[in-house]
Formats: C-alpha cells, structure tokens, sequence
C-alpha cells in the first residue's frame, strides 16, 4: 500500500536511483536461499506482514512486546535516499521509508548499562526455508535467527533508520518486510532485515556473519576501500544497472556524519 | 560420428548462446556481469570435468567412439574458461592490467583459477592432429596437465563461497574424485 506523501531528508542523495525493479529481484536473503532470486521468487507468498510482533528488551524502562501498528503509532515516516554498499562490492541507491532508530531508542528509555543495540530477524522455519535445512556439520552454515548489532552511538547516528517501505510503498517482502534496520555506512549485512527484537545490552552483540567468518566480516563492518575482503578488493563497486566498477567510498560517503564514531580507532584492525 | 560431433557441438555452443542473448535481450537479471562471470566459470568447469568422464565412460560401456569426443568437449572447456577471464579482465578491471595482475597476485583463489587457465592453455594450443604426431609420446605426460587443472578448477569455486552454498561445488568434488580414484584403481589393478 502506498505511505502518502513523504517528507524528504536533507540526508538524501540526489544520485539515480536504482528502480524498483533492481531492489527487488536483486536481494540477500538468505532465509529464503543464497540466489539472489530465491526471495523475490518466495518471500512474497510466504511472509506475511501482520500479525507482526516487536520485542524491546534488556536494559531499558519500556520493554515489552508490540503489535507492528502499535509500535509505529506516533513515528512520522521520512523518505531517505540512502547508498547501499553490499560486501559482495556491488551497491544501490535506494529511497527508503523509515524512522530515525534514535527516536525509537529514545521511547525505549535505555538505562546506562546499554551500550550495545542487539537486533533479531523472525525465526519461523514454516516461513523461511533456509532455517529448516540442515548445513553440513563440517562446512560453515548459518545459526538461525539472523542476528545484527550496532554500538549504542551508531545506533543513535541520525543517520541509522528503522525503514518500514521503499519507494513510497510499504516495504517488498524480499526487502525486510515489515521493518528492518538501514546502517547507510556499514556493508548491507549489517542492515538487518524482518526485525522482531531489539535487545539492548552491555556487552558486544554477537552478529550472524562476524560469527560465522569472524576473519572475513568484523562486528564493525564499515564501508571502507582500504580494507579489503581477505578473498577481494572493496576499493571499487559496480552500482547495479552499471557494467563497469566504480570507486568505492570511505564509509559509503557518509564520513562526514559518522567518521567522529571511529576517531583513534585502528579500522583495520576493527574492520 | 559426424552427426554425433555436431550434436555435441550445438549442446556445448548452448550455454554461450543463451548468456549472449541473455545479455542481448537484457534478461540476465539486476547484475548481467555476474551471470557472464559465474555461467562462464560454472560451464567451464563442467566441460572439463566432462572430459575427463570420456575415458571411464569407455571402459564402462566399451563404446570407443565416446573418446573420440573428448578433444571437442576439452576444447569447450578451455574456451569457456578463458571466456571466464575475459570476463573477469574487461569487467572487474576495465582491461587495466596492473590491476589484473595484483588481484591474480593478492587473492589465491584468483591465483588458484588462473593457474588452472594457464595449465589449460598448452593443451588447447596442442590439440590439433599435427601436434599430437610432433609430440608424439610427450603429448601424453603434457595432456597430464589435466588433472591438476581439474583439481585447481574445483578449489577455485569452494574458495569462492560465502556460505551455504557448498552443493554445487562439492558435487563437483565427488565427481572429479569418482573419475580420478577410477584411474588410480584402474592403474593399480
């Protein structure tokens, strides 16, 4: 259904847009399989969008479980624009619909033991088949549910979104439907898709691909061409619907709003 | 035979086909590159390993004339596989060959397919009758090169996995054992 008329952020891009098209025939999904056509192809017959249930939990005055509606119930959606950098060194450029995580944080009242945002997507093996099948014990496979974090300052960055829908409409299934987390500046993986839980805790959240490869995928994971993927190069990206690559951008071009987060830290060593 | 070659010819000549009109028609999806890319290096992995189906296919059904197909189908292979690099030198890098040769040099699963490539070139280069009766008994020990260039093939799509996506390529390893351990045993027996 379409979201009415959104406002524009000034943290828009007024790079072209990707079309609808692209974003949502081009996913990682993989709860629904590792082809980028296995969500278009499943996720809109089997995820449904209501009921859907938010969990606020851990260290925080207003916990509790909310219907999807309920949770959204005075947040003002914004249209954002926003660069999406995959790791796989391919990017869009995506009009997102959201709501500043911040303003969600902030209703949720954490207490000074917070210092982490721990995220979880829904794990229901009748609606994702991947988190039925079974990897082979001895070759890397996936924990089931998905799960995402951020540190309490990123979490808070004016720039990091809770997006409920895309181009004016309500959010594609094989794009996180109902909600998911948008981190513009960190690698797509980070952006946490079907969140049904946030969790704020006191130590560092563990994150689905820092576990699974912890040499490949850092907790961090921020857009950045110096440091490269131990199997490619992140210096240069192909912007979907482009043939050839383009240079890739420290922090996705976000550095001015967000690089005082990383002042005196060694990014390589915290990639 | 000559119907049979030519068949052959059109079912390895398909998937090139279908990725140009693909490309063409615009229907490889949001990222045709990585189509070219990945249908290339699969499609030249497959014709290699079929070659080396051709000489236990023999012995299984005492048909010779199946190995009399094996130089068409080795052929397709290489062609598929140096399609692969192509790909990879005109898209990854633009055909920028500093930049070719760091990330061959940087990355070993790069290193690891191009050397498979390099293993393969000598082979392709030497299959014409002329030079199999210039060889003579050293066109043998040089067509060697196939099985660690098979080997090689494999190891290059494992290393390039990013997880949960490890049926492809380890039935790829499980055939490239079966054909494998088939001529050890052959040989010891």
């Amino acid at each position: 259904a379409p979201l009415g008329d959104l406002p524009t952020s000034g943290f828009s891009t007024g790079e072209e847009k990707n079309t609808l098209e692209q974003i949502t025939t081009y996913n990682n999904f993989y709860e629904f399989g590792t082809d980028k056509e296995d969500p278009m192809r499943l996720a809109p017959e089997r995820l449904a969008h209501r009921p859907w249930t938010l969990t606020v939990s851990g260290e925080a005055e207003k916990t509790g479980e909310f219907a999807f509606d309920d949770f959204m119930k005075g947040l003002t959606l914004e249209e954002r624009i926003y660069r999406l950098r995959c790791v796989e060194a391919w990017s869009m450029v995506i009009p997102w619909a959201g709501v500043p995580l911040a303003e969600v944080i902030r209703r949720a009242n954490p207490n000074s033991r917070a210092k982490y945002v721990k995220f979880y997507t829904k794990h229901d093996p009748e609606v994702f088949p991947a988190q039925r099948a079974r990897g082979m014990s001895f070759l890397a496979s996936i924990d089931w549910p998905y799960t995402e974090g951020l540190r309490m300052d990123e979490a808070m960055n004016p720039l990091t979104l809770l997006a409920t829908g895309l181009y004016g409409r309500e959010m594609p299934s094989q794009n996180g439907a109902p909600i998911r987390l948008v981190v513009p500046w960190k690698y797509g993986f980070k952006s946490i898709k079907s969140v049904v839980r946030i969790h704020f805790q006191e130590t560092e959240p563990e994150c689905t691909w820092n576990q699974l490869a912890p040499r490949e995928y850092g907790f961090y994971a921020n857009v950045n061409p110096d440091v490269d993927h131990p199997r490619w190069s992140q210096a240069r990206e192909r912007r979907i619907g482009e043939l050839f690559k383009q240079d890739t951008l420290m922090f996705n071009g976000y550095g001015e709003e967000v690089a005082d987060l990383y002042a005196g830290m060694d990014l390589r060593k915290n990639f | 035979m000559a119907g049979i070659r030519a068949a052959v010819f059109a079912l390895c000549a398909l998937p090139a086909v279908l990725l140009i009109v693909g490309l063409l028609q615009g229907t490889l999806g949001a990222n045709p590159v990585e189509r070219l890319l990945n249908g290339t290096g699969s499609w030249g992995l497959r014709f290699l390993i079929a070659t080396l189906a051709m000489t236990p296919l023999r012995w299984a059904t005492g048909a010779r004339w199946v190995v009399r197909l094996r130089r068409q189908i080795g052929l397709w292979a290489f062609f598929y596989a140096a399609a692969h690099f192509s790909v990879f030198a005109v898209f990854e890098h633009g055909l920028g060959l500093a930049a070719i040769v760091s990330d061959i040099a940087q990355r070993p699963f790069i290193l690891v397919g191009a050397s498979a490539l390099l293993l393969l070139l000598p082979l392709a280069l030497t299959s014409t009758q002329g030079w199999i009766r210039r060889l003579g008994r050293n066109w043998k020990r040089l067509h060697w090169l196939i099985y660690p260039a098979a080997i090689l093939g494999v190891v290059h799509f494992f290393w390039l996995i990013k997880a949960d996506r490890w049926t492809e390529p380890l039935i790829y390893a499980g055939i490239l054992a079966v054909l494998l351990g088939w001529r050890v045993v052959k040989r010891l027996g």
